[in-house]
């Protein structure tokens, strides 16, 4: 009962307004905004990717960091991280960042630099991966579910020859081969070969939007088929497109760092966070800061990345506000509306037996 | 239906040819066998290319040399043969050699990891779906946010940094501390009210007397040394079993179905009777012996639920076998357990491995060696079952949760079906159906994460074959373990498409 109260309710709230209906566009993002969560990954992932790229700079210009990932540096207090942060009236050192603040690995390289290169590489292989994978997908998908029958079938058999090969497997393959060529080079082979799956589920989606009427309208009006592929279906398709290609990205930056750490992908003296753990961690016991540090950033991207597709979804698709951690926050506080709203519906109305 | 099946069959090894044609093009092309011996130093470096060259057929370009390998490797399909060539490896020795023992660990490794990982995943999942919003329900959806983006080379590591290294230290000297004791003892109990759920005296109940109960066999195993000298003994096996007999009647049958519980006590009673009786056997026993235990206790559970009868004689044989399977199982583990002493001497008193799969020159019985392999293959099987296990959490969840709201349910409600009856029959089981689904493309990724797995705890599994073949551009190998790769993956999606035909009767097959 009272829900068609609350429903009741919120219609009138509705009608009497009469505001001008919103874009479709403008819903998603304002859903998309509401989200703390995801909107703060975000917030916090871009705020990682500047940090990154502004301390040791891009390629030839420099960065504010007084060290770059390639010196070797005199050992500082033993390689040890000179960074405190525990104030003096604690019974710290104060809070200062010293010579090497994240320490330095054996040979004396500045660990911070270090790090920060592998951040910057691990980033771009998953901004990378996650464009052309999706691209690739995309277009498959698109060209598969539109004309069906025929092109469906074998594109969608090549799909299957490809998804075959587990994603670790063909991708150590690659990386083997193209691994020397730095990190641009190994992300665009592993976007060749990382797109399938957003593939089937964009096939997926053309195959019940081409049956819609708004399909058939820009048919009879004369449009083309890459019109209506591009300018008519894909649109509708956009928020699954825009949701895997996230998922992509988490695992992207997952499959990067694996590859690198069995040697298969980004290898030195170029720097990934993968390679940092695989080289540091017979130290782990003697320098446990060398594997902390890569540890850190790769888990927390990857689940920044997980926290801001999870938003997505629930942007575009509220039905489906499968695992959100807004949703959990946000149900209890509806629960409490739904008491008020029984409560002031009471007294308004006088007593639950009118209705 | 034999249209469809032969259709698919034809369908996947078509794939498999050309996935196999990539595969080999691109590890081919990637790397030089022979770059090892070029830059050696060696007197007759020239006549070791040469052999290796005419071993390896390395003269032919490899487009060719492909057409050359799977004529081999078609061998492989002429039953009793035994004509399989897979080529052999840069150090002389034959794939097909090889591959079986590898196999042999991985599929260990992976089917281990693999069980754990839908029964876990599935009952957390139910489990968070009927406590939905609670307290439970979000630790367990950020824990699998987390899991979701934790490599597995970094569990790994940090489980053999930490807990292999921490628990053997640990067992030097080994007494829980208080404190300690008491925080596992809460938690615990925190974690069984919100799954009992119900009114707050009932949780405060159940909750406390959870903490309570912990705490104590907390205390007793500190105290005792139980780490060192475990054991169940009768008392225990008997309580344990009890509470298994009544768990499973109270989830399969409901208590109120008194025959089904009594089949599940008279199979209890069996096993305490098997315990006494058996342990003379236990002594001589082999793997083989164990196997056929099994099978005959789960016959002889099927057989007293079948005596037993009533007005649902599947329900008190259900509850009578698995009663039996698991309460032979405790039997089993007290005889392990016996056996933990003279193990724990043999290895220096650092009982959980890092590396390999077996002790090397350990000799002991059935039992000993039972451990051995316990040991290893603990941690391995932890670091690849959090791969899985948060993806069957979540999609069970999610399963359960849409299921929970269909139609009907609420029509099943309405009959006056008790709520075991609702969640069980008609909520869990069409939950499983997309599950099937995702079982056949997680053994695809556990198989893939298994080379990082193995690579990190020295097991020497296809992973491994894999790894170290593809380093040396060592190509026979590399594509002996693809082939079982995807045979593999092809066979579990194909086994999923005919289990869902099977379960989901709107599923035509045309």
């Amino acid at each position: 009962m009272s829900q068609d109260n609350s429903s009741m309710l919120a219609a009138e709230a509705i009608i009497p307004e009469h505001k001008a209906p919103e874009s479709q566009g403008r819903l998603i993002f304002r859903r998309f905004l509401r989200n703390r969560v995801a909107v703060g990954s975000l917030i916090v992932i871009f705020g990682i990717v500047v940090y990154a790229i502004t301390a040791i700079g891009l390629g030839p210009i420099p960065g504010w960091w007084k060290f770059n990932y390639t010196d070797l540096n005199d050992q500082v207090n033993g390689g040890n991280p000179t960074l405190s942060v525990l104030p003096k009236w604690l019974g710290g050192k104060g809070i200062s960042a010293g010579e090497h603040p994240w320490g330095q690995d054996r040979i004396g390289k500045d660990y911070f630099a270090m790090t920060m290169r592998g951040v910057q590489n691990s980033v771009l292989v998953m901004v990378v991966i996650g464009l052309l994978a999706t691209m690739i997908g995309v277009f498959v998908g698109a060209v598969a579910g539109y004309y069906r029958g025929k092109t469906d079938a074998i594109l969608m058999r090549i799909t299957d020859v490809f998804i075959v090969i587990p994603a670790l497997v063909i991708g150590s393959v690659v990386g083997h081969a193209v691994g020397g060529f730095g990190a641009p080079t190994l992300a665009v082979m592993l976007g060749f070969f990382t797109w399938m799956g957003i593939a089937r589920l964009v096939r997926g989606e053309f195959l019940s939007l081409r049956e819609r009427e708004f399909v058939e309208a820009a048919r009879v009006a004369g449009a083309s088929d890459a019109r209506i592929i591009f300018r008519h279906i894909l649109p509708n398709a956009l928020g699954v497109v825009i949701v895997s290609a996230t998922l992509i990205m988490a695992s992207a930056i997952l499959l990067e760092t694996a590859l690198s750490y069995l040697g298969f992908g980004i290898r030195s003296p170029d720097v990934s966070l993968g390679n940092l753990i695989s080289s540091n961690q017979s130290a782990f016991q003697t320098r446990p800061w060398l594997f902390w540090w890569p540890a850190l950033f790769i888990v927390s991207l990857a689940l920044l990345v997980n926290f801001v597709g999870d938003g997505l979804r629930d942007a575009f698709d509220p039905r489906h506000r499968r695992f959100s951690l807004r949703r959990m926050r946000e149900e209890r506080p509806s629960l409490a509306e739904d008491e008020q709203v029984r409560a002031g519906d009471t007294e308004g109305l006088s007593g639950p037996g009118q209705k | 239906m034999v249209s469809f099946i032969l259709r698919r069959i034809f369908v996947s090894v078509l794939i498999l040819l050309a996935a196999s044609f990539i595969m080999y093009m691109l590890t081919a092309y990637s790397s030089d066998p022979l770059a090892d011996l070029r830059q050696s130093q060696s007197l007759n470096k020239e006549r070791l290319i040469q052999a290796l060259t005419l071993s390896l057929q390395l003269d032919v370009p490899p487009p060719l040399r492909w057409f050359l390998w799977l004529g081999g490797a078609a061998k492989c399909l002429i039953p009793f043969a035994n004509a399989c060539d897979l080529g052999s490896t840069i150090s002389n020795a034959q794939v097909t050699d090889i591959l079986p023992r590898a196999m042999q660990s991985t599929i260990q490794l992976v089917t281990g990891a693999l069980v754990l990982a839908i029964l876990l995943g599935l009952a957390l999942g139910i489990i968070t779906a009927l406590r939905q919003y609670s307290g439970l329900d979000n630790v367990i959806t950020f824990t699998s946010f987390f899991l979701f983006s934790l490599p597995s080379f970094l569990v790994a590591v940090l489980l053999k940094e930490f807990f292999a290294i921490g628990f053997n230290n640990f067992l030097e000297k080994p007494i829980i501390a208080i404190p300690l004791i008491i925080a596992i003892a809460v938690i615990l109990g925190l974690i069984v009210q919100s799954i009992i759920g119900g009114d707050g005296r009932r949780r405060l109940i159940v909750g406390g007397a959870t903490s309570v109960i912990s705490a104590i066999v907390l205390y007793f195993i500190s105290l005792s040394g139980w780490l060192l000298h475990p054991g169940l003994g009768p008392v225990a096996i008997l309580l344990l079993s009890v509470g298994v007999a009544v768990g499973l009647t109270a989830l399969i049958a409901g208590l109120r179905n008194r025959r089904a519980l009594i089949s599940g006590l008279i199979v209890v009673v069996l096993a305490l009777i098997a315990y006494f009786a058996l342990q003379g056997l236990f002594n001589i026993s082999s793997a083989a012996t164990l196997v056929i235990l099994a099978i005959v206790t789960v016959v002889v559970g099927l057989v007293v639920g079948f005596l037993m009868g009533g007005y649902d004689r599947s329900q008190s044989m259900k509850v009578a076998s698995i009663t039996a399977l698991l309460s032979g199982g405790l039997v089993l583990l007290d005889r392990f357990m016996q056996s933990w002493p003279t193990y724990f001497s043999e290895v220096n008193g650092r009982p959980i491995a890092t590396v390999g799969y077996q002790t090397p020159n350990l000799g002991g019985d059935v039992w000993v060696s039972g451990i051995d392999s316990f040991t290893h293959f603990l941690l391995p099987t932890v670091a690849l079952l959090l791969i899985s296990f948060a993806s069957y959490t979540r999609y069970a969840r999610a399963g359960m949760l849409e299921t929970m709201g269909q139609d009907y349910v609420r029509t099943a409600r309405a009959k006056g079906l008790p709520e075991r009856t609702v969640v069980i029959r008609h909520a869990f089981r069409n939950m499983l159906i997309p599950i099937t689904t995702l079982v056949a493309f997680d053994v695809g990724a556990l198989l893939g994460g298994a080379i990082i797995t193995e690579a990190i705890f020295g097991i020497p599994g296809m992973g491994q074959l894999f790894f170290a073949g593809l380093g040396r551009g060592d190509l026979n190998p590399v594509m002996g373990y693809f082939i079982v790769i995807a045979g593999m993956a092809i066979l579990f999606n194909f086994l999923a498409d005919l289990a869902y035909a099977a379960l989901d009767p709107r599923v035509r097959v045309h």
